[in-house]
């Protein structure tokens, strides 16, 4: 019966300042992995034959791989293109996201109908399908997959962007400004962009984990980085050979590193919609 | 009635024919040279003109883009997809009996994430800020975030490298001749790429279920239902499952798209020769037909998906069935 009646929570610190602090800290702990992994770019190829498959032990925390090489600085280099690929797949994927949910709110009916079959063919393919093309038409390689990963991740955010515009313009709120006389312009900048931009920020950082999953996913496969590169994808598709010789650190150690960056997008995207919207800021 | 099926007749066409087009536009735009993808640096460089002249016919680089599609379009037309020259046998029949063992492995796990995943949600939502509740949160919170095709990796070295319980990949025992493989062998071979198929595919699902339970529980309805003195099993089995089902048969049938991509990849780990390992061997070895054969299965995949979710609908959703009143 305890749920009829509602009692208001309380905690010692606000929510907003926690999330907000989980954010950061996500942010910066994405950062060090970042610049430790450009650091360490050179010493990951750096190989030591007299240090081959060893298991994890002090000087080694993630153990050696079969030439060698430290697999700490491996994982670290690795995980630091990771993120930069999935950075720039993102980001690009979003502005394809904006422009094209804005035309089709906009656009008028043609246009619409055209985006939404567009992107009714993006999502009737699956998407490592999709990326295998893409990434064996331009080639394959660093190219390959960052435009792969950009021209396949912006439906799912055009259609929010659509949603977020068209109930926008058919607001009360817009409709005054423009009975006030307001330019269409001033209209966009003051009124549109404040209420999609938010949407549009938090689309763009939940972006972000998928397209370093699927970058992985499509190195793994063989048609993302080349496997000179430290990747997270090619450290694991090599590990497959060793697997039966027990050599567990090559696969479990980089695997778990990929997996707690991109829970740190995760958190720190999630934490900023229930801070975005309203209805949730203050659970 | 036959205007509905007419509309999903065309729309299906249409998208079978714009994937087509991508397939052949993407892969003609593609600088890999197939010859020397395929019979390697060293064997191409001391390869005479002749021969190299026809290996790219028979690859098929001389012939233009156009008329290269239509050739492809008219003969799938006709039934004929073409031939593919990794496997040197007709697409059709490659992707036969590739579809059997991708169809046996996606269609368990589909089944299976979504059974599990609804059961989980369902129990999540009913206890909320509960243990169980915190538990298959963290859970779903860390599959959303983990590679499957480490899971993969993972599972594989537990329960095949560690425990030895099963197979280290493929789909019959090696050294058997094709006669004699038992069904025993086969699931025996397929359980372990449908276990993590299925873990990652559950969470999708219960997390979203556990919102709609929330939602249903919170809602006049069942807050009347508890006046009258319904049990709260009864509020779930009567006025929670119809109510939240709806939903998570729309995400389970959009589902079939992600099953799909999992499958390649888990094909992969587990050297499991379905649809996914194909498309992989015919994109690194640059075979058009079977590329855009399989990425038309795939996208019959999951247009026949969106449309069993339509049909579902109405089996489920009284208010939503064809041909009564409003669409």
């Amino acid at each position: 019966m305890e749920e009829v009646l509602h009692t208001p929570v309380q905690r010692s610190r606000g929510n907003r300042a926690t999330t907000l602090v989980a954010c950061i800290a996500a942010a910066c702990a994405l950062a060090i992995v970042v610049a430790s992994g450009l650091v360490l770019y050179s010493q990951a190829t750096v190989t030591d034959f007299t240090a081959k498959n060893l298991a994890p032990s002090l000087a080694h925390p993630f153990g050696t791989d079969w030439m060698g090489c430290d697999m700490l600085s491996r994982t670290l280099a690795g995980l630091s293109t990771s993120v930069l690929v999935g950075l720039l797949a993102a980001t690009v994927s979003s502005v394809i996201a904006l422009v094209l949910g804005c035309a089709a709110a906009l656009g008028g009916k043609r246009v619409d109908a055209v985006i939404s079959w567009l992107i009714d063919l993006m999502m009737g393919v699956p998407h490592i399908v999709l990326l295998v093309l893409i990434s064996y038409a331009i080639g394959k390689g660093f190219w390959g997959v960052t435009i792969g990963v950009a021209v396949t991740h912006w439906p799912s955010l055009a259609r929010v962007v659509r949603a977020e515009v068209l109930q926008c313009r058919e607001s009360k709120f817009v409709e005054v400004a423009r009975k006030l006389g307001q330019s269409p312009a001033r209209i966009a900048l003051h009124h549109m962009v404040p209420y999609v931009l938010p949407q549009f920020v938090v689309g763009l950082i939940l972006l972000f984990p998928h397209a370093i999953l699927h970058e992985a996913a499509i190195t793994f496969l063989g048609f993302g980085l080349p496997p000179e590169q430290p990747a997270i994808g090619v450290i694991l598709s090599e590990s497959m050979s060793y697997l039966s010789t027990g050599a567990w650190w090559l696969a479990v150690f980089p695997g778990l590193a990929l997996m707690a960056t991109v829970l740190l997008f995760d958190v720190a995207g999630q934490g900023l919609r229930k801070l975005v919207d309203p209805h949730t800021a203050q659970k | 009635m036959t205007k509905y099926l007419a509309r999903h007749i065309v729309r299906f066409a249409l998208l079978m024919l714009a994937v087509g087009l991508v397939v052949f536009a993407l892969v003609s735009m593609s600088p890999i040279d197939p010859v020397q993808a395929n019979v390697g640096q060293a064997a191409y460089v001391n390869m005479s003109e002749a021969k190299r002249a026809q290996l790219a016919s028979y690859w098929g680089g001389d012939v233009p883009f156009w008329e290269r599609f239509a050739n492809w379009a008219g003969a799938l037309l006709q039934g004929d997809m073409g031939t593919s020259l990794r496997f040197n046998a007709p697409v059709s029949v490659v992707i036969a009996h590739r579809a059997a063992n991708s169809l046996a492995l996606m269609g368990i796990a589909w089944l299976f994430s979504g059974a599990l995943g609804f059961a989980l949600g369902v129990a999540a939502g009913a206890r909320r800020g509960g243990a169980l509740d915190r538990v298959v949160r963290s859970y779903c919170f860390l599959l959303a975030s983990t590679p499957t095709f480490w899971l993969g990796l993972l599972i594989l070295m537990v329960f095949a490298v560690q425990l030895g319980w099963f197979p280290i990949g493929f789909s019959v025992p090696i050294g058997v001749s094709a006669a004699d493989v038992t069904l025993a062998d086969a699931v025996h071979h397929l359980v372990l790429p449908a276990l993590t198929l299925s873990v990652t595919g559950a969470a999708n699902i219960a997390l979203h279920t556990r919102e709609k339970v929330v939602d249903v529980l919170e809602s006049d309805y069942v807050r009347f239902a508890r006046a009258r003195g319904e049990s709260e099993l009864s509020v779930i089995m009567h006025h929670g499952l119809r109510n939240v089902a709806l939903p998570a048969v729309t995400l389970q049938c959009a589902f079939i798209s992600e099953v799909f991509g999992g499958s390649v990849l888990v094909e992969q780990v587990f050297s499991y020769p379905g649809l996914g390992q194909a498309a992989v061997t015919a994109g690194l070895g640059g075979d058009v037909a079977l590329l855009a054969g399989i990425a038309l299965v795939s996208a019959a995949l999951v247009f026949g998906g969106n449309l069993l979710a339509n049909i579902l609908y109405g089996v489920l959703d009284p208010r939503m069935r064809i041909g009564e009143g409003r669409a």
